[in-house]
């Protein structure tokens, strides 16, 4: 099977974010990580890989500054990356990031899409789905268990109280929630061999984009103002005299915890 | 704003160690936080660990790091040792660490003189964790003194005869192999050469776990060879060359103790700050006094100082120099910075970190054997005092 796994590269989430004052974009370092909830795809594809002796590519749109995200995913044991990395992309919205990310896994050819649910950095929670409209196969979505056999996936899909079974054939796009495995850590061997792995970079162009249509100039959505989070509250004391646990109780009565 | 000094100290510059050895350092860092942290009190308490975790560390590549690939390695270079042995350090048990590294002195001697034969035998097992090594030079009557060691080894035909016995051995209780300093000539360093021991050979007796002030799950024993009969076959490198491979070895042992005794520093201050900002005395935090302040300051120096002259010895030895006095000044300075910082650590804690199970108290049990063991600090100063006076 042949699996494509979206792996976005973003700021360390430890670290501050800074947006650019003019068009509120995130300012992407040099220094960009995987995002967590793309380890879960990656891991996915590689259990799914291991079981059909297929192999997992991965799929990336960002600035590729010095790619140690994209290495985190190949020490994992993905078999390549493609990055698509150009500064007329500056400015994309979810829609064009996903047009271009679809452009090049058609170009690679694919039975499966992995994508995280929501990004840490974005969280559009909507790529994945555009992906799925765009290369004209199912979505499955809120996987929590994958499943595959032949030409068919089946998948848990979360839903508030519990889950639905959903089952698709191939080719398909699949996005898991963050915790459906145990992602597994790079091993040295894998960290080493990494650095002999493909990495495709391509630009716009090579996708056949012309300016116009990717970066801020073929986005519909634009970001017009930012707001800080508001300060949080200081909580409210209560002092025990005794009676404090009435109080404590109508409180979570009333946040209907109890 | 425990955080902020948690990153001063422990996490590297940016570039200083290369994308490898970042991604190492982030893998050793999760085995750390998954296979050892929510069992570190248990096993201090036990003295002793599982030993699956030796095969657990040794899929990952932790065992094997910085050796060849055709010995089960992975060539990651000294920065990929280094990421690799700070972050095992941070699992704040020395005897932890200790125990999972005593290859580290065991098998480089066998790596670097060794036959194919002994390396398929001898090493390729032990960095997959199915076997535990051990290194045994320390003797009942010579520590320091190493050209004084007693244990003979007498030719017999194919095999050499051992008598005699060695001491304060890590991993001694569970190795299943040992690289045994014994004199196979006549007196001094001209006379010794290195073998391998199997630890199922008759004759090979050895005490139970040795009770000590720190290093608790680590397996000390004191060893006994009474007519052990050795294949020649298991010497490493040429009968009565022994010493001046132990003297090329304690390098990178020493270059190991220095990490550990800067990474021990970091942890005990790092802890020290935690508390210090959390505890309230006279209505202010222990952190709000200036006379703290600037205690955490200085170890913040002294600590620094001593991680900074380590990677400065590093840096010559990846070039391929000769550093044997840098790595003997980085070892005295930096297990001096762990000794500082403990102390301080402790104190800062107030009388909780007299208490057994309180993570500064353990520090400063397991950060005194750093100047002790590999070369005392005495002896770190004789060697470079031969060399620059
Ligand atoms: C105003 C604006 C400006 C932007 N500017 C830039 C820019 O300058 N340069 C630039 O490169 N991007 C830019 N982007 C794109 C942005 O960073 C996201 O990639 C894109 O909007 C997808 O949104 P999301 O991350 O919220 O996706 P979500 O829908 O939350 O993502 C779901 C999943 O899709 C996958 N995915 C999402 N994005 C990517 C990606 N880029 N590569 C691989 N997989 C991915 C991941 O698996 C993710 O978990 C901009 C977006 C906006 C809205
Ligand atoms: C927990 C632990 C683990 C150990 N693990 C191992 C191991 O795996 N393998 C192994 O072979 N050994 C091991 N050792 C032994 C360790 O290397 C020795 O204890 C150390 O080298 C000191 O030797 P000694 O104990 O015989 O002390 P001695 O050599 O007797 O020294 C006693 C004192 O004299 C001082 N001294 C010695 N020479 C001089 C001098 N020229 N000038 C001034 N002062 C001097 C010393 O510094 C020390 O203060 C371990 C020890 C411990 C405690």
């Amino acid at each position: 099977m042949k699996i494509a796994v979206c792996a976005k590269q973003i700021p360390d989430p430890a670290t501050p974010y800074e947006l650019d004052p003019e068009h509120h974009w995130i300012v992407r370092p040099d220094d960009q990580i995987l995002d967590d909830t793309d380890r879960y795809g990656v891991e996915i594809g590689l259990q799914l890989a291991e079981a059909s002796e297929g192999s997992v590519t991965l799929f990336s749109m960002s600035p590729a500054g010095n790619l140690q995200g994209i290495r985190q995913a190949l020490a994992m044991g993905a078999d390549k990356a493609v990055i698509v990395s150009d500064p007329a992309l500056k400015g994309s919205d979810a829609l064009v990031t996903a047009k271009v990310l679809a452009r090049a896994i058609q170009q690679e050819g694919f039975d499966l899409v992995i994508a995280g649910t929501e990004s840490t950095d974005g969280s559009a929670g909507v790529l994945p789905q555009q992906l799925s409209e765009l290369l004209e196969v199912p979505a499955l979505t809120f996987a929590k268990a994958v499943e595959h056999d032949g030409d068919t996936i089946r998948i848990h899909r979360q839903t508030p109280d519990g889950y639905d079974e959903v089952e698709a054939t191939l080719p398909a796009v699949l996005t898991v929630t963050a915790g459906v495995v145990e992602p597994r850590y790079p091993t040295f061997k894998g960290i080493m061999q990494a650095k002999q792995k493909p990495v495709e970079q391509l630009t716009a162009a090579d996708l056949g984009f012309d300016a116009t249509e990717v970066g801020a100039a073929g986005s519909a959505q634009y970001v017009r103002s930012v707001t800080p989070v508001p300060a949080r509250q200081a909580g409210e004391i209560v002092e025990d005299d005794g009676e404090a646990y009435r109080k404590i109780l109508e409180v979570l009565e009333q946040a209907k915890v109890v | 704003m425990s955080d902020r000094l948690r990153a001063v100290l422990s996490e590297p510059e940016a570039g200083r160690f290369g994308p490898e050895a970042d991604l190492i350092r982030a893998t050793v860092r999760s085995f750390v936080a998954t296979e050892i942290l929510p069992h570190v009190d248990r096993w201090e308490e036990a003295g002793t660990f599982p030993r699956e975790l030796y095969p657990r560390a040794g899929d990952v590549g932790i065992l094997g790091v910085g050796y060849p690939e055709d010995v089960g390695g992975t060539p990651t270079g000294l920065w990929g040792q280094i990421a690799t042995w700070e972050e095992m350090a941070r699992c704040t048990s020395g005897g932890i660490a200790a125990s999972l590294g005593s290859h580290h002195i065991a098998l480089p001697p066998i790596v670097a003189h060794g036959t194919p034969e002994q390396q398929a035998r001898f090493v390729s097992p032990v960095l997959a964790g199915d076997r535990i090594a051990a290194l045994a030079i320390t003797e009942p009557g010579a520590g320091s003194d190493v050209a004084n060691l007693m244990t003979r080894a007498v030719r017999d035909g194919d095999h050499y005869l051992i008598d005699g016995s060695k001491t304060f051995i890590t991993s001694g209780v569970r190795a299943d192999q040992i690289t045994v300093a014994v004199r196979t000539g006549g007196p001094g360093h001209d006379g010794i050469s290195l073998l391998v021991v199997e630890a199922d050979v008759d004759g090979f007796t050895r005490s139970g776990p040795m009770a000590k002030m720190g290093w608790w799950p680590s397996d000390t024993a004191t060893l006994y060879f009474d007519r052990v009969r050795v294949p020649v076959a298991n010497r490493v490198g040429p009968e009565n060359a022994g010493f001046r491979i132990i003297m090329e070895n304690f390098q990178m042992e020493r270059l190991q103790l220095a990490v550990s005794g800067y990474v021990t520093a970091e942890t005990a201050i790092v802890e020290a700050w935690r508390y210090a900002t959390d505890r309230t005395v006279f209505g202010r935090p222990v952190a709000g006094f200036q006379a703290n302040r600037h205690r955490f300051v200085d170890l913040v120096a002294e600590t620094t100082a001593a991680k900074e002259f380590t990677y400065r010895a590093a840096e010559g030895i990846e070039r391929g120099e000769d550093r044997t006095t840098e790595i003997s000044l980085a070892k005295l300075l930096a297990t001096a910075a762990a000794e500082h910082a403990t102390y301080a650590a402790v104190q800062l804690f107030g009388g909780a970190g007299y208490l057994r199970g309180n993570v500064a108290e353990r520090l400063y049990r397991d950060a005194r054997i750093l100047a002790i063991g590999g070369g005392t600090s005495e002896i770190m100063r004789e060697i470079v005092a031969k060399r620059i006076l």
